[in-house]
C-alpha cells in the first residue's frame, strides 16, 4: 500500500479523482478528438516513474471520429490485462508540440505496492538514489497476483 | 507613414540630410536634420523593430525626440562628427519613422524605430540592451522613456539557441501532460535550517506538487548552506518520488556571487540528481546566457525568478516592458519564467499578463493590442517557455487561473499549500484534487468560469483537504487596480 494521500500510484492528468466511469472517460476522448489527438492505449506492470514505454496495445488511433472506437480498444486491452496498469495518450502532431497532450489511468492493479529508494551513500555527504517498484522483483506478467 | 503624425508636431521643413555638405558641417543639429527621422521609411523584414513610449520635456517637439532615442540608441552622439563618413552611416543609423500620441494621455507618444541588423551581435542579449535600452533612457530632452515592445526579425531570432529544454521536452522528461504543473515556494523565505527545509520540500511533493522551490533570496546564507540545502532537499525530492510512482523536482537556487559559484552549486546540482536548476533574474543576460549553456550540455531544466524587474517593468512611463523581457529571456534561454498571476497579490493587470503568456508560448505571437504586443513575432520554431503564476493564488482560484491560462502553466502556491491549516500534504492535495477536477470539468465542456465555484465545492464534499482550503481561503482577493495596462481598452483587475 503506498504511504502518499491517494495510496496509488499519482501518474496522469486524474489519478487524485475517483476513479473515472467509462462515460466520463468517453468525455476525455471526446474533447481529445475534438482537438485534433490521435489516443492510444498503453499497459505495463511496471510504473516507474522513468518506464517512458509502456507496452502499446495496437497503434495510436489516427483519423478517429467517435470516441466508441477507443472504448472499444480500451475493453479489449482490459479483457486481455486484467491486472495491468493502463493509461489512455493522446498525441497532438502540430508543428513545435509533435507530443503527448494528454494522459490518465483507466486501470490499476488490485494492489499498488509502491516503490522502494535505495540510498548508496558515497563520498562527502553525497548520496545516490535508485527508486525500484515492488512489483518488478517478480518476473514480467506474475507481478500483481493471478491473471 | 507621415499621415500618422499630429499636425502639430509635423516636423518643420527643413531638410538637410540630402546635403552632405551641410548636413556635415561642424557644429550641432537637430537629430531629425542628421537622418535618424525618416517618416517614410518602409522596415525590412531584417529590422529590428522598437515602439517606445516617450515624454518628451515642455517644449521638446516629439518628432525631434523620437529621432534623438533612434539617434542615442545607435550611432548619434551630441554633436556631427566628420568621421560618419568614413561608414555606411545611413545603414548604422536606427530610423525614427511614425510618432503617435498615446490614447488619452496628454504628453506621452508612441515612436517606432527600426534597426538595421547589422547593429547588433548575433546571440548575444548584453549586445541588444547595450544598444535598446542603453544611454537613451538617460537622455535629457526626455523626462521619460519606456520600451513597450521590440519585433526581432527571423533572422536574429535564428542566432539564439533559446529555452535549454523547453515546455515540450520538459513535460516529456517528466512524465506530465494534459494539465497545469503544481508548485509551491518554500516559506518562510528565510531562517529555516536546512533539514527544517527539505520538511517542507517532501511533505508539499508527496502531498501531490510537482514541483518545489527555493525563494529568489535563498542562496547560501548562515543559516543554511547551500550544499545542507541540497542534500536535505534531493533526499525529501527522491522520497517523495517513491512515495507517489511520480517524478518530482525542486528549483535548486544556484544564484551565487559569480559565475564560478554559479556553476559549482549547478554541478552538485547535477550530481545529487535534481531535474531542474534556478536562477535570479539580477545575475544578469551574460550570466543567464552562460547558465543556459550549462545547463543545455547538462540536461537540465532551467527555471528563472524574475527579481528585480518590477525596479523598471511596472511604471508604464519609464522602463522596459516585461513582454521585453519575457522576448529577450526567451532567447537567451530559460524554461520557466515567472510572468504574472493576474488575480494573485502581485502587479499584473489580466490581459496584459496574458499577454507575456503568448510571448512565452506561441510559435507566431499576432499583433495585439489590447493585450500589449505591437507586432506579429515569428519565433521561427524557437523551444517554448513555461510560464509560471506564483504569488498570492490558491485552489479557490483554479477556475479563473485555468481559463486564464489554460494548461502550460507552472501554478504555484506556496502560502496557500503550507498555511492550510491541516498541514503541507493537506494543502497539496486540495490544490492537485482542485486542479484536476478543474482540468476534467473544462475538458467535459463545462463552462468553468461560471460554474467553478460550484465545481470545487462539489469536489470538496470527498476532500476534506480542499474543504478546508476553500473555508480558510475561498474570499481572499487582491483587487487593487493594475499599473501597467494597455492604453487601448480599459481593463480592470480581475476579481474572484
Amino acid at each position: 500500500m503506498m504511504t502518499n494521500p491517494t495510496g496509488r500510484l499519482t501518474q496522469g492528468q486524474f489519478s487524485f479523482l475517483p476513479d473515472l466511469t467509462d462515460t466520463e472517460i468517453a468525455l476525455q476522448v471526446a474533447y481529445g478528438l475534438r482537438k485534433g489527438y490521435a489516443w492510444s492505449v498503453e499497459y505495463t506492470d511496471d510504473p516507474h516513474p522513468r518506464n517512458t514505454y509502456w507496452e502499446m496495445y495496437g497503434n495510436p488511433m489516427f483519423d478517429l471520429a467517435d470516441p466508441a472506437g477507443v472504448l472499444r480498444e480500451l475493453t479489449g486491452c482490459r479483457q486481455a490485462f486484467p491486472r495491468h496498469y493502463i493509461r489512455l495518450v493522446a498525441f497532438d502532431s502540430t508543428r513545435g508540440v509533435e507530443s503527448i497532450a494528454m494522459s490518465f489511468i483507466v486501470q490499476r492493479p488490485p494492489r499498488e505496492p509502491g516503490f522502494q529508494l535505495s540510498r548508496q551513500e558515497v563520498h562527502n555527504r553525497t548520496i545516490r538514489y535508485t527508486i525500484g517498484s515492488y512489483a518488478t522483483q517478480d518476473p514480467e506478467g506474475e507481478r500483481y497476483g493471478e491473471g | 507613414m507621415a499621415g500618422h503624425v499630429d499636425s502639430a508636431i509635423r516636423p518643420d521643413a527643413t531638410d538637410i540630410t540630402k546635403d552632405a555638405k551641410k548636413r556635415y558641417a561642424a557644429g550641432v543639429l537637430k537629430y531629425r536634420q542628421m537622418g535618424y527621422w525618416v517618416p517614410d521609411y518602409q522596415p525590412a523584414e531584417t529590422d529590428v523593430i522598437c515602439v517606445f513610449r516617450i515624454t518628451p520635456q515642455e517644449g521638446v517637439d516629439p518628432v525631434e525626440a523620437a529621432a534623438a532615442v533612434a539617434g542615442e540608441s545607435s550611432t548619434a552622439t551630441w554633436t556631427v562628427v566628420w568621421t560618419d563618413r568614413l561608414t555606411a552611416c545611413d545603414s548604422y543609423r536606427a530610423k525614427a519613422y511614425r510618432v503617435e500620441p498615446v490614447p488619452s494621455t496628454p504628453g506621452q507618444y508612441f515612436a517606432w524605430v527600426a534597426y538595421d541588423l547589422v547593429l547588433f551581435e548575433e546571440g548575444s542579449i548584453a549586445n541588444m540592451t547595450a544598444s535598446l535600452i542603453g544611454n537613451v533612457f538617460s537622455f535629457k530632452p526626455l523626462k521619460a522613456a519606456r520600451l513597450e515592445d521590440i519585433r526581432i526579425p527571423v533572422a536574429y531570432v535564428k542566432t539564439f539557441k533559446g529555452p535549454p529544454t523547453g515546455l515540450i521536452v520538459e513535460r516529456e522528461r517528466l512524465d506530465k501532460y494534459g494539465r497545469p504543473l503544481l508548485g509551491a515556494t518554500t516559506k518562510p523565505k528565510l531562517g529555516l535550517s536546512g533539514r527544517n527545509y527539505g520538511r517542507v520540500v517532501y511533505e508539499g511533493l508527496k502531498g501531490g506538487l510537482d514541483f518545489t522551490k527555493d525563494d529568489e533570496n535563498i542562496n547560501s546564507q548562515p543559516f543554511m548552506h547551500w550544499r545542507d540545502r541540497f542534500l536535505y532537499v534531493m533526499d525529501a525530492v527522491n522520497k517523495a518520488s517513491a512515495a507517489t510512482g511520480e517524478v518530482k523536482g525542486h528549483y535548486l537556487n544556484i544564484t551565487a556571487a559569480t559565475m564560478e559559484d554559479m556553476y559549482e552549486r549547478a554541478e552538485f546540482a547535477k550530481e545529487l540528481g535534481s531535474v531542474i536548476v534556478m536562477v535570479d533574474l539580477v545575475i544578469g543576460w551574460t550570466a543567464i546566457q552562460s547558465m543556459a549553456n550549462w545547463c543545455r550540455k547538462n540536461d537540465m531544466l532551467m527555471h528563472m525568478h524574475r527579481a528585480g524587474h518590477g525596479t523598471y517593468t511596472r511604471q508604464k512611463n519609464h522602463g522596459v516592458s516585461f513582454r521585453v523581457i519575457a522576448k529577450w529571456l526567451r532567447l537567451a534561454g530559460c524554461d520557466h519564467l515567472h510572468t504574472g498571476t493576474a488575480v494573485g497579490k502581485l502587479e499584473g493587470d489580466p490581459m496584459t499578463v496574458q499577454g507575456y503568456y503568448n510571448v512565452c508560448r506561441d510559435a507566431y505571437t499576432r499583433q495585439d493590442l489590447p493585450r500589449g504586443l505591437f507586432f506579429d513575432q515569428d519565433w521561427a520554431d524557437l523551444k517554448k517557455v513555461m510560464p509560471v503564476a506564483s504569488g498570492g493564488i490558491h485552489a479557490g482560484q483554479m477556475h479563473q487561473l485555468l481559463d486564464l491560462f489554460g494548461d502550460d502553466v507552472v501554478l504555484q502556491f506556496g502560502g496557500g499549500t503550507i498555511g492550510h491549516p491541516s498541514g503541507i500534504q493537506a494543502g497539496a492535495v486540495a490544490n492537485r484534487v482542485a486542479l484536476e477536477v478543474m482540468v476534467k470539468a473544462r475538458n467535459e465542456g463545462k463552462n468553468i468560469l461560471q460554474d467553478g465555484p460550484m465545481i470545487l465545492k462539489e469536489a470538496a464534499k470527498s476532500c476534506t483537504p480542499l474543504q478546508q482550503a476553500l473555508d480558510t481561503w475561498g474570499e481572499v482577493t487582491f483587487n487593487y487596480a493594475s499599473t501597467d495596462t494597455s492604453d487601448f481598452t480599459p481593463s480592470p483587475t480581475a476579481s474572484a
